[in-house]
């Protein structure tokens, strides 16, 4: 049996640039070079389908592009190029895109140089034993520093760059280059025509039109319409629909073959049956062992989602279901909250994560939310040689008595930074109990690497570290482990009872300055009521801090006669929407302003 | 006598022009700029809304009638007493009729109060303000201390019955400097007090110049305590506190025509922007509002024959005004007036001292008073 394309007339490779860096526009360029697109239909980033994609300049799915490209010694190429997701959250789909190709092109900005974020993935396609070609973007800026910016991929990720590729994605210069050096320097795949289907599940996505959409990479074998393909880590079994290629428009083939890159449709239900990293085989001529590497991601940040006005609540319900279809990631289960009404405990990825679908629900659901503080899961030792259980929620910890201990998970952050703001950088990590682990220079940027524990880290780390540094310093995460730490639960007491939404985990030691914050910033946002309200954070009993809201002195309109009954109303019509944003607690209005800015401090 | 049994009904006449605009009022008005053709044509389409008005409800027993602005004192005492005329025609009635106008204390408008008491005014209610001549020349007005005090004298002299307006909260006043103008008002034969803290409307020269850092208003303490002391004060010296900033010497002197307002009456409002409440006779009622600029306001009583458009309230809208307005007297207002609000703090309200309820009947007491429109707030939204 003939492969669809000879093995040695494939290129697969991955694009790894930190945002901004220019690789959606040379995505776009190679896909215009070649003719893939015409003029017309090409739109900035053709990539980034989703809107927040475009505008945020990141990748949240993985995408495909196969591009067939003349070369220059006169034979005609299929290079398949993965957008992979730039971002830590999504390190475990990055690692299954990364697999799916023998090279990646290593795009850096050559007037930024490397961050953060680049070293993370450029590591990661080390590890997957990838050739790598490393293309200096964005040369015809001013700033453009090519000298230095090679001695710092030689420096920092120890990678040869002397034959670096000079390119401004922007006016075309160097794609030429670029594709030749795809073809020449990059190794075709490897696999076997002739043995049963073994192909690797790349990633998976809903189509409102065509149900799930299954991203693969052919390793051997064949996959044809109409087969019935097995998914060995999940065990279902599914007849093939529709088979094809992305050019980038999705266009059917009658067979995929090994090297290949394609996607199938199979009357699969829910994302969630597809879980990246999961082999395909067929079903009456098995492989004899599944594709190595394979887990089930787990969420690793919680928060609490809340409509702000109650009557959306199944509004919000239809919205997470829906996102659930394409995102086998993000979690959810109903939570109700005392202070907050009706809403749910979502699992995320990381904070990216939980962003993205903060913001989608609120732009393409036109959701009003309140989110909670973030959490991290924490494990919770049981006293007595009890068992360990996981707490998604600060809400439902057990009494302490009955805790041995509870464990945090730890983090490894890699922080680049121009030395000038070096100083606060590293006081910022001391400050959220960070251990340093490693601190370089390279140039007048240096490089920390933290152990820092989760939970400080989702609390405002972006936000500060930004601020700290003036919005220069890069940041990239890895999980570490989980390790044992003095935490307690904090809550937050309004007028002497409670308000669960506000209750954390939080170190012994930072307890005092946290609960000082939190109650600070609740007294400037409960408006003044009738009487004065206590605002207090306490660890059980003990009360760390305490402020007062005054009480409301005078709060009267002077003159109200014919007239001003209208504007009396008119004004109370106002209010009967801004009441839809309060949330009553006991006798106290809170502005769900609250709720958001008390967990966003703005300095320690 | 089947009229008076009629259902009360009070008549606004808004007045537009002012010889100065005062740098904190928001009102609908306009400089005054001698167009005497302009304002005998407002006169003649106030005159026609009025009828118009009129058509539109039943029988009703006349009790006010009331001049407002802008400036009325502005206004001939010829017009004043043709629209009276024209009102008493409308809703003849044998009973007591107040009739008021609001002026302002200058020597020009002084000389006219005659003519205005000649017309029928028995009422007046002067824009004193203030007495101290910096406070009077901060407040942008026209007179000074001395013409002010020249002006109410002629006033109580020339009118049955007399009321002050004034104006605390200012720029550096006192407590004690406060009272000695609340005693020197009560002093020049006022038996009607209505003193406002002066507030920051948006959009008006005060809310720019707050808002540039010219002068801070009074914050929220000293504003109590001045409005504590206004109730001190006008209290020692016989004064009634029958609204939240409307004090008056027995019953008699309490202004018929805002009680109109507060009670939740009907009243005809006539002139440019003028609001009011009509109760139709199949029981409908309309909240009327007059186009606001002069030339439109006269377009349309001549397109229409009546100034205003008409929107229907619901039970909901009447009940919930009636709670903001009613509130804001000692009398209060009748629970069944308001029963289709479920007024679920009124309870706590009570019991927190901010309301007191007497049989059917509930008020705002003096501490519910002074954060009523917090009161209000709960009563309606909670």
């Amino acid at each position: 049996m003939a492969t669809s394309t000879p093995l040695d007339r494939i290129r697969n490779f991955a694009v790894i640039a930190h945002i901004d860096h220019g690789k959606s526009t040379l995505s776009d360029r190679m896909i215009q070079t070649t003719g893939a697109l015409t003029a017309r239909e090409m739109k900035e980033q053709v990539l980034d389908n989703m809107d927040i994609e475009r505008e945020r300049g990141i990748t949240i799915k993985a995408q495909t592009v196969r591009l067939e490209y003349p070369a220059d010694d006169g034979h005609t190429y299929i290079l398949n190029l993965i957008d992979t997701p730039g971002h830590v959250d999504f390190a475990y789909e990055v690692s299954r895109s990364l697999s799916a190709c023998e090279g990646s092109l290593l795009v850096v900005d050559a007037s930024q140089g490397v961050e953060a974020q680049t070293l993370a993935n450029v590591y990661q396609a080390i590890e997957h034993n990838h050739e790598i070609v490393p293309v200096l973007n964005k040369v015809d800026l001013p700033a453009a520093d090519v000298d230095r910016v090679k001695a710092q991929i030689e420096d920092v990720i120890g990678l040869d760059a002397s034959d670096a590729i000079l390119t401004s994605a922007k006016t075309g210069l160097g794609i030429h280059e670029v594709l030749e050096a795809i073809v020449t320097r990059l190794p075709p795949p490897k696999g076997d025509a002739d043995a049963p289907l073994k192909a690797l599940l790349v990633d998976a996505w809903y189509d409102a039109y065509l149900g799930v959409i299954v991203l693969v990479r052919i390793i051997d074998g064949h996959m044809r319409p109409g087969q019935r393909v097995k998914l060995m880590n999940a065990g279902a079994v599914y007849g093939i629909d529709k088979l094809g290629v992305f050019r980038p428009k999705a266009v059917d083939v009658a067979s995929l073959g090994p090297g290949e890159i394609g996607f199938f449709t199979a009357q699969i239900k829910d994302v969630s049956d597809a879980a990246v990293g999961d082999t395909i085989t067929d079903e009456r001529k098995p492989t004899a062992a599944a594709l190595p590497g394979f887990r089930e991601v787990q969420p690793v940040v919680f928060c609490g989602l809340f409509p702000v006005d109650a009557a959306q609540f199944e509004d919000l319900r239809a919205a997470v279901s829906r996102l659930r279809l394409n995102d086998a990631s993000f979690t959810y289960e109903m939570e109700t909250s005392a202070a907050l009404g009706f809403g749910f405990r979502c699992g995320f990825l990381g904070l990216l994560h939980l962003e993205i679908i903060q913001e989608r629900l609120s732009r393409e659901f036109n959701l009003d939310l309140i989110a909670t503080a973030p959490s991290v899961v924490y494990k919770i030792k049981l006293a007595h040689g009890g068992d360990v259980i996981e707490l998604h929620n600060p809400a439902d910890m057990p009494d302490p008595m009955k805790i041995e201990s509870i464990s945090e998970p730890w983090i490894k952050a890699t922080i680049f930074t121009p030395d000038d703001y070096l100083g606060a950088v590293i006081k910022l990590c001391q400050d959220r109990r960070g251990q340093q682990r490693e601190l370089s220079y390279v140039g007048n940027r240096a490089m920390v690497v933290y152990d820092l524990p989760l939970n400080e880290v989702v609390f405002d780390f972006y936000d500060r570290l930004k601020s700290v540094s003036k919005g220069y310093a890069s940041f990239d995460y890895a999980l570490e482990a989980y390790r044992v730490g003095d935490l307690v639960k904090m809550s937050v007491l309004v007028n002497a009872e409670p308000v669960d939404a506000l209750s954390m985990l939080v170190h012994r030691d930072r307890a005092e300055a946290r609960g000082r914050g939190i109650v600070e910033k609740m007294k400037e946002l409960i408006p003044p009521h009738m009487f004065q309200i206590p605002v207090q954070a306490a660890i059980g009993g003990r009360i760390v801090a305490r402020e007062t809201v005054r009480a409301l002195r005078k709060d009267v309109t002077a003159k109200c006669y014919g007239g001003d009954a209208t504007r009396k109303k008119k004004l109370l019509e106002k209010q009967k929407e801004g009441k839809k944003r309060m949330r009553q607690f006991g006798k106290v209005e809170i502005p769900q302003e609250a709720f958001i800015a008390a967990l966003k401090m703005d300095a320690d | 006598m089947t009229l008076n049994a009629a259902p009360p009904l009070g008549v606004y006449i808004h007045w537009p022009y002012c010889a100065r605009i005062c740098p904190y009022c928001d009102f609908n008005v306009v400089r005054a700029r001698g167009r005497t053709d302009e304002e005998t044509a407002l006169v003649r389409a106030i005159t026609a809304d009025l009828t118009a008005q009129a058509a539109m409800i039943g029988p009703r027993t006349l009790v006010s009638i009331f001049f407002g602005g802008g400036t009325p004192s502005l206004m001939a005492p010829e017009a004043v007493a043709s629209l009276i005329a024209t009102a008493r025609r409308l809703w003849p009635t044998d009973g007591p009729v107040e009739i008021a106008l609001e002026a302002n204390p200058t020597d020009a408008e002084a000389g006219r109060f005659a003519g205005f008491r000649d017309a029928g005014v028995e009422r007046l209610s002067l824009g004193v303000q203030a007495f101290d001549n910096e406070h009077l020349c901060f407040l942008g007005r026209a007179h000074d201390g001395t013409e002010t005090l020249r002006a109410a004298e002629t006033a109580a002299a020339t009118f049955p019955r007399l009321s002050l307006d004034l104006i605390y909260a200012l720029p550096g006043q006192t407590e004690a400097a406060w009272t000695q103008t609340l005693r020197r008002a009560a002093g020049l034969g006022a038996e009607h007090i209505s003193p406002y803290q002066l507030t920051i409307e948006s959009g008006t020269p005060f809310d720019r110049a707050v808002r540039r850092g010219r002068f801070a208003p009074a914050d929220e303490e000293l504003g109590a305590r001045l409005y504590e002391t206004t109730q001190a004060a006008l209290e020692d010296l016989g004064f009634d506190a029958y609204e939240v900033s409307n004090h008056a010497r027995g019953e008699a002197a309490q202004a018929r025509h805002n009680l109109v307002y507060w009670r939740g009456e009907d009243y005809v409002g006539v002139g440019p922007g003028a609001h009011g409440r009509l109760t139709c006779p199949d029981g409908t009622r309309l909240a009327s509002e007059a186009e606001a600029r002069i030339p439109a306001y006269m377009d349309r009583v001549g397109a229409t024959g009546t100034g205003a458009t008409f929107t229907e309230q619901s039970a909901l809208d009447q009940a919930e005004e009636r709670l903001l307005m009613g509130l804001r007297t000692g009398e209060g207002l009748a629970l069944d007036e308001v029963s289709a609000l479920p007024l679920k703090s009124l309870d706590d309200l009570i019991e927190s001292g901010h309301l007191v309820r007497n049989g059917n009947r509930f008020a705002a007491t003096a501490a519910g008073r002074l954060v009523l429109d917090n009161v209000t707030r709960r009563l309606i939204l909670s």
